[in-house]
């Protein structure tokens, strides 16, 4: 195996590395979704994966997100082979190294921001006596220190992503994981929510963001498209 | 954990498992179960009305049974009836011995302990000719009112209630003395307003002086409407009792001691011919109540159980819907790392919820139920506490066995299906 040169913080450690990974759907007839394809994302990297409405994109997050395990090669993430896991540690990863960002937001209604941005702290063992805190700083970040109280259905549409990007950050991840962040956004909405990206970018986070607008996945450092379940890297602009 | 990031180490690395912590489990389902508060209430109904009723029930026929239970005890339980079965099947021997009770059979059985009155009697058998009047006047029609011969414990057995005068004595009755008690009715029909004139009733023409008038009776209230002559003079007069309508007694002891008197009574009468007397004990209070308990409890609790079935249902209902409505839901929870097990303790955990606070809601119901009725009927509500501290354990049962499903259901829902909703 021969590491692949990208753009980017060359020679810091992979954080997402894809070993000609693939997933085929079991028929009949079986679909093959996802082709087997290398990829790698360093650490602080902004990688985008853009692609038309039923090319893979779905599978690739499922994969990268640890939802669905692949039928071929090797996932490795921050080092530790997935394939090799039990669905209980593949669970208990996910939920510590993965910082997940939908593009319908899944917030619980009838709770707080604050509560959910607690939500995420409530599986992976972070003793309950600090969770408010940590969850305050979370919404701070993303700028809603005023709205802690606040429930989602009270709140904008970028308010609420701006939530969901709390949570995603709340567990201190390695990966961010965003799908479609602004597909249910209006334009100048989606702007801050992208703002919030790089500015998340800046800090050394490793952001991958998957979506179907070329316009937001030129925000990336690096953009990789995928068609027909081919995942193929783009030259940098 | 920050070692474990930096240790790259291939094979299976060491990553802290997901967990959920009894406080976190609590306060999750306790958030379910609140954010929707009247859809929670209507979903408890079923289970309200299912402890509700099996708690009201099982309250009512515990206050009930007490109720049968006091009437037994005041009465019944305290009385023990003998009769006198001399010649039952001898005709001849019955003609030798007209009366088994030996004249002293009040001080005998008033021996015994546990013995706080005993009587001899018997309807005096006056045949169709003689009649009571309230003067000597022959020819005029009588009034046909029985006579019964009393002993002087009788009278303290039936525990009367002498409105005026007094109740004759066992001197009275050793001397075969014409005195009598009769009852209030009886007195009046018979003119008898006073007993300072010393006023007398003439029964087949013997004159007795009525010496007290008599308001009520504890027992054998029939005594009321007769006239009361002591056993001496009976005997001395119109003879021994009719074979048809033998001399019988009454014996009235302390609680709990009937039992054990009717066992010794006949010996202590007859030690001659113990064979002669019958003892007749009362029912064991017992028994009787545990027979009137069990009838109204299988009917009524059947009741209970379908109440509680349908308010499972309800319960399994409506955790099922949450679930399927919930999906996205239980996708953001598996991608924050929650296993299938602690998806499936959450709904549990809620449904469990759900289904004690009706048992709590149920069982509280039910206990004003209790009360309510007692109060307007008179009684002592009576609860056992095993009721009022297991049926709100039955409510949680209940939620329990209705979240079975659902939350298994829950548990399979996968992660990604979920999230695409």
């Amino acid at each position: 195996m021969t590491g692949t040169r990208t753009a980017g913080p060359a020679g810091a450690p992979p954080v997402v590395r894809f070993e000609d990974v693939g997933l085929t759907y079991p028929g009949p007839p079986p679909v093959e979704a996802l082709r087997p394809c290398r990829l790698t994302v360093r650490r602080g990297e902004y990688v985008t994966v853009v692609g038309p409405s039923g090319s893979g994109k779905s599978t690739f997050l499922n994969v990268a997100g640890l939802i669905d395990a692949p039928t071929a090669g090797r996932y490795l993430l921050d080092g530790i082979d997935t394939g090799a896991l039990r669905d209980r540690d593949r669970t208990a990863l996910r939920g510590q190294r993965i910082g997940f960002v939908f593009q319908s937001f899944h917030l619980l209604p009838h709770r707080s921001a604050l509560e959910n941005v607690l939500l995420a702290m409530v599986y992976n063992g972070v003793p309950r006596g600090q969770r408010a805190a940590r969850a305050r700083t979370a919404l701070e970040r993303v700028g809603l220190g005023h709205r802690t109280g606040h429930l989602p259905t009270r709140m904008s549409g970028g308010e609420r992503q701006r939530v969901a990007v709390a949570r995603a950050l709340v567990a201190e991840p390695s990966l961010l994981l965003c799908d479609e962040p602004t597909g249910n956004l209006d334009t100048a909405t989606a702007a801050s929510v992208l703002e919030l990206l790089d500015e998340l970018h800046a800090d050394g986070l490793t952001l991958l963001v998957i979506t179907h607008d070329p316009q937001v996945a030129a925000r990336g450092a690096r953009t990789v498209a995928i068609r027909d379940g081919v995942l193929t890297e783009e030259a940098a602009p | 954990m920050r070692s474990l990031r930096r240790r790259r180490a291939g094979g299976a690395p060491d990553i802290p498992p997901s967990r959920l912590s009894a406080r976190d489990l609590v306060s999750e389902a306790l958030a379910g179960m609140l954010q929707r508060p009247a859809r929670s209430a209507l979903t408890g109904l079923g289970t309200v009305l299912g402890v509700g009723t099996f708690v009201a029930i099982l309250g009512l026929t515990a206050t009930a049974s007490s109720q049968i239970d006091s009437r037994f005890n005041a009465l019944t339980a305290t009385e023990v009836g003998v009769r006198d079965t001399a010649g039952g099947a001898d005709p001849q021997l019955a003609r030798q011995v007209p009366n088994a009770f030996p004249r002293d059979a009040d001080d005998r059985a008033g021996a015994l302990n546990g013995v706080t009155a005993a009587g001899v009697f018997w309807p005096v058998p006056l045949g169709e000719a003689a009649a009571v009047r309230s003067a000597p006047v022959a020819g005029a029609d009588g009034e046909r009112i029985p006579v019964v011969a009393a002993s002087p414990g009788m009278l303290r057995a039936a525990g009367l209630t002498l409105g005026s005068g007094r109740a004759y004595d066992s001197f009275h009755d050793g001397r075969a003395e014409q005195v009598a008690v009769v009852g209030r009715a009886v007195a009046a029909r018979l003119g008898i307003t006073t007993l300072e004139s010393r006023p007398a009733v003439f029964v087949g023409g013997h004159p007795f002086t009525v010496v007290g008038i008599a308001d009520g009776a504890e027992r054998k209230p029939d005594l009321l409407l007769s006239v009361m002559v002591p056993r001496g003079a009976a005997e001395r007069l119109w003879g021994p009792p009719d074979n048809a309508q033998r001399a019988r007694m009454l014996v009235v002891t302390q609680l709990g001691a009937a039992r054990q008197v009717a066992a010794e009574l006949p010996l202590a009468l007859r030690p001659d011919h113990p064979e002669w007397m019958a003892a007749e004990p009362p029912p064991d209070p017992r028994g009787l109540r545990s027979g009137v308990t069990s009838d109204l409890d299988q009917l009524f609790l059947l009741l209970a159980a379908i109440c509680l079935v349908i308010g499972a249902v309800g319960i399994a209902n409506t955790t099922l819907v949450a679930v399927l409505e919930r999906t996205g839901e239980i996708g953001l929870r598996r991608a924050l790392g929650a296993r299938g097990r602690h998806i499936t303790a959450q709904f549990l955990a809620e449904s469990a919820a759900q289904g004690a606070v009706g048992g709590l809601v149920g069982t509280t119901l039910g206990t004003l139920t209790v009360v309510g009725v007692s109060a307007l009927r008179d009684w002592t509500p009576v609860m056992s506490p095993l009721t009022v501290a297991a049926a709100p354990l039955i409510g949680l049962v209940t939620g329990v066995l209705a979240g079975l499903y659902p939350a298994w259901r829950a548990s399979r829902t996968q992660p990604a299906e979920a999230l695409r909703r």
